[in-house]
């Protein structure tokens, strides 16, 4: 299968924009950095759940209850669209599931965060969910069609996710003093890592080549963090919340706004497993997914015996 | 209206059954045995704790507006509680926490089809909706209980305790007191020695399809219409109300 | 090798209807270890908003997919004819209701 012929005629289509469907010719890199990033992705969505859901059974009023449970559930939700996603390309959930456990497989670094007051919830969905959303909306329009479908439909029912954690955030910073302590504490704490969540400065980055060249990434890191900024920074000034950053300034000659230099020490120790929660969060996984296993095992049983009876009455 | 005090609290047995399910299966978010069934517990617990937020609502409206729904679901200390000791309950494993659905739901089946007949137009509506919900809930747990009590050994095992360690909260399901009895004369409320037959039946079904059987005991705990708790129901609300209560001057 | 007969189920095909007199539209895939289950999961996840009045579950392996390698075969025939198409005709000049 593997010839230049096959390779030229793949590359050809996505330059001009075709997508490619799971039976389509690929070539074998394009396939495994498929896996690694749709997989990685599915896993963020799965431990994202984890530091907004250490607040549902505290949430202040009913109407904040049930947002934030659906929105968790949401993120659930999108875990299995991108998983199945990741399946097109022949690999089972289990096996990513495995590599989750073992830690071959990555999930995003702002989870390795902690949650630490209720304005945490507000800061995740309109920071974290914001910075996601500037990468996903761009990830619409990558060249794996499985992918691309999955995305477009995260993006949509995200879209109310970060304007529930601006409300909140503009709420807390339009209430008593506490309230506003809180929401600064959140916005000081998450501010960094949100930056970081677009990845090292383009530079930097070890994958964007091929991952530019097949049209799985559409935008650098540093294009996409850029946008996110300038978006953002507005944001902030309207509700009073100060950029825990003094380098913050609309810059007139680029017409974006120039920021200070990122920890990358930080990043790269979040990475290597040293966060403050990188070991909570996966603990809590493999806890649940081993505790489940009984459960697995017996709906698989029940499904067994179903059929042996059924086809004893078929005869 | 004379019976405006007795609604009131049929509104909060109702409101409270339903949040304080609703927030027990709330803990369950990221920790079911898979993801489907992750965002299935979600949903009951979302279609709960909106159910919650409707009756307490109409106990507000009754209140003459004096306090919204978030006073009543978050400043009432326990003992004014009167949600039912099963819907406070630990979610112990899946099996305790199906076993805990299934026996609340057939129950709220039956109950909330008869609450749609009620001559109070606010709680006939609020029940016209929620059956379908409950109905749902009630499918998904039987066959929950159907696989997990034909499962595997240890499936069946598991199925079997939780049966034996909750069976003691369902007599309270078909208790009538002061307040059921002047409601039920009014035609508000729902008669609930009419409904414990349809849940016997109901329940005996699927667990003999499962080959479970129910425990030899008969005594049944009681106490949530007085507003007495298992020790369960003070944690649960120490969490819940942490805010409002840490912080009573701050909104939402 | 797997010790245990833990799984995540079997892979299904979920298709969605979104209004009545609409086509069933594939919406995604669960997993799930029988047909009810299927049915359950698709419901939970892909109809939260409201999005459907009627769920179609397939078992992935049972759907048969063309081979793209056959794309030409199969579809590029089909483009030569016009006439297929109502706007392959002329019709006299001032003719209604065709």
């Amino acid at each position: 299968m593997h010839n230049e012929h096959t390779d030229q005629h793949f590359q050809l289509r996505i330059d001009t924009e075709g997508h490619i469907e799971p039976r389509d010719y690929m070539p074998e890199g394009y396939r495994k950095h498929l896996i690694r990033q749709i997989s990685q992705h599915a896993h963020s969505e799965v431990i994202g759940m984890q530091p907004e859901g250490n607040w549902i059974t505290r949430a202040p009023s009913l109407r904040a209850k049930q947002i934030l449970l659906a929105k968790i559930q949401d993120e659930g939700g999108h875990g299995l669209y991108l998983y199945s996603a990741a399946e097109t390309l022949g690999i089972s959930r289990e096996e990513m599931i495995e590599q989750l456990h073992s830690g071959k497989a990555k999930y995003s670094n702002i989870f390795n965060y902690p949650a630490l007051n209720w304005a945490d919830i507000g800061a995740i969905g309109w920071l974290v969910d914001g910075a996601a959303i500037v990468n996903q909306v761009s990830l619409q329009r990558t060249s794996y069609g499985p992918y691309s479908r999955a995305m477009v439909r995260i993006c949509k029912e995200e879209s109310f996710h970060q304007r529930q954690g601006y409300e909140i955030m503009a709420k807390m910073m339009n209430g008593t003093k506490e309230q506003k302590e809180m929401a600064q504490d959140a916005m000081n704490r998450w501010w960094w890592p949100a930056l970081m969540m677009f990845g090292p400065h383009d530079k930097d980055s070890p994958h964007t080549g091929d991952a530019v060249k097949w049209k799985i990434k559409r935008e650098s890191n540093d294009t996409l963090r850029q946008k996110f900024i300038d978006k953002t920074v507005q944001q902030a000034e309207l509700i009073g919340l100060k950029i825990p950053d003094n380098d913050i300034k609309w810059n007139e000659k680029t017409e974006h706004y120039d920021h200070g230099e990122i920890d990358w020490n930080e990043f790269h120790r979040v990475i290597k497993g040293n966060g403050p929660c990188n070991k909570q969060r996966m603990d809590h996984h493999i806890k649940y997914h081993n505790e489940g296993a009984w459960v697995r095992e017996a709906a698989a049983a029940y499904k067994t015996k179903k059929l042996k009876k059924e086809e004893l009455v078929i005869g | 209206m004379e019976t405006k005090n007795e609604l009131y609290k049929y509104c909060l047995r109702l409101g409270d059954d339903a949040l304080i399910l609703g927030h027990r299966l709330s803990e369950l978010c990221s920790k079911a045995p898979f993801l489907e069934e992750d965002l299935a517990l979600t949903n009951i617990s979302l279609d709960m704790i909106g159910r919650a937020q409707a009756f307490l609502k109409y106990a507000s409206e009754l209140s003459d507006n004096f306090i919204t729904e978030d006073d009543i679901a978050y400043r009432r200390p326990e003992n004014e509680y009167y949600n039912h000791l099963i819907t406070e309950q630990p979610n112990g494993d899946f099996a305790h926490t199906i076993v805990r659905q299934f026996f609340v739901s057939v129950f709220e089946y039956h109950f909330f089809e008869a609450l749609t007949k009620s001559k109070d137009k606010s709680l006939a509506a609020i029940a016209s909706k929620t059956v379908k919900e409950v109905k749902y809930h009630m499918e998904h747990a039987t066959d929950w209980v159907v696989r997990l009590g034909d499962g595997t050994e240890e499936s069946h095992r598991r199925m079997q305790i939780a049966i034996e360690d909750l069976w003691m909260y369902t007599g309270e399901f078909f208790e009538m007191d002061y307040v059921d009895d002047i409601l039920l004369s009014a035609g508000i409320a729902v008669d609930k020695s009419l409904i414990k037959e349809k849940w016997m039946k109901e329940i005996i079904k699927p667990l003999e399809e499962a080959t479970l059987i129910l425990p030899a005991y008969t005594h049944m705990q009681t106490g949530s219409k007085k507003g007495i708790h298992t020790e369960c129901l003070g944690h649960i609300l120490s969490e819940m109300q942490y805010l409002q209560r840490a912080y009573p001057d701050a909104k939402w | 090798m797997k010790t245990t007969n833990d799984t995540q189920f079997d892979l299904w095909e979920v298709f969605i209807q979104s209004k009545p007199g609409l086509p069933h539209i594939h919406a995604g895939n669960v997993h799930a270890s029988d047909a009810k289950m299927a049915l359950q999961n698709a419901r939970d996840t892909y109809t939260r908003r409201g999005e459907g009045t009627s769920i179609w579950v397939v078992p992935s392996a049972n759907i048969r997919a063309s081979n793209p390698d056959d794309h030409e075969m199969l579809f590029d025939p089909s483009n030569e004819k016009m006439f297929r198409h109502p706007t392959f005709y002329t019709m006299p000049e001032g003719a209604k209701n065709i």
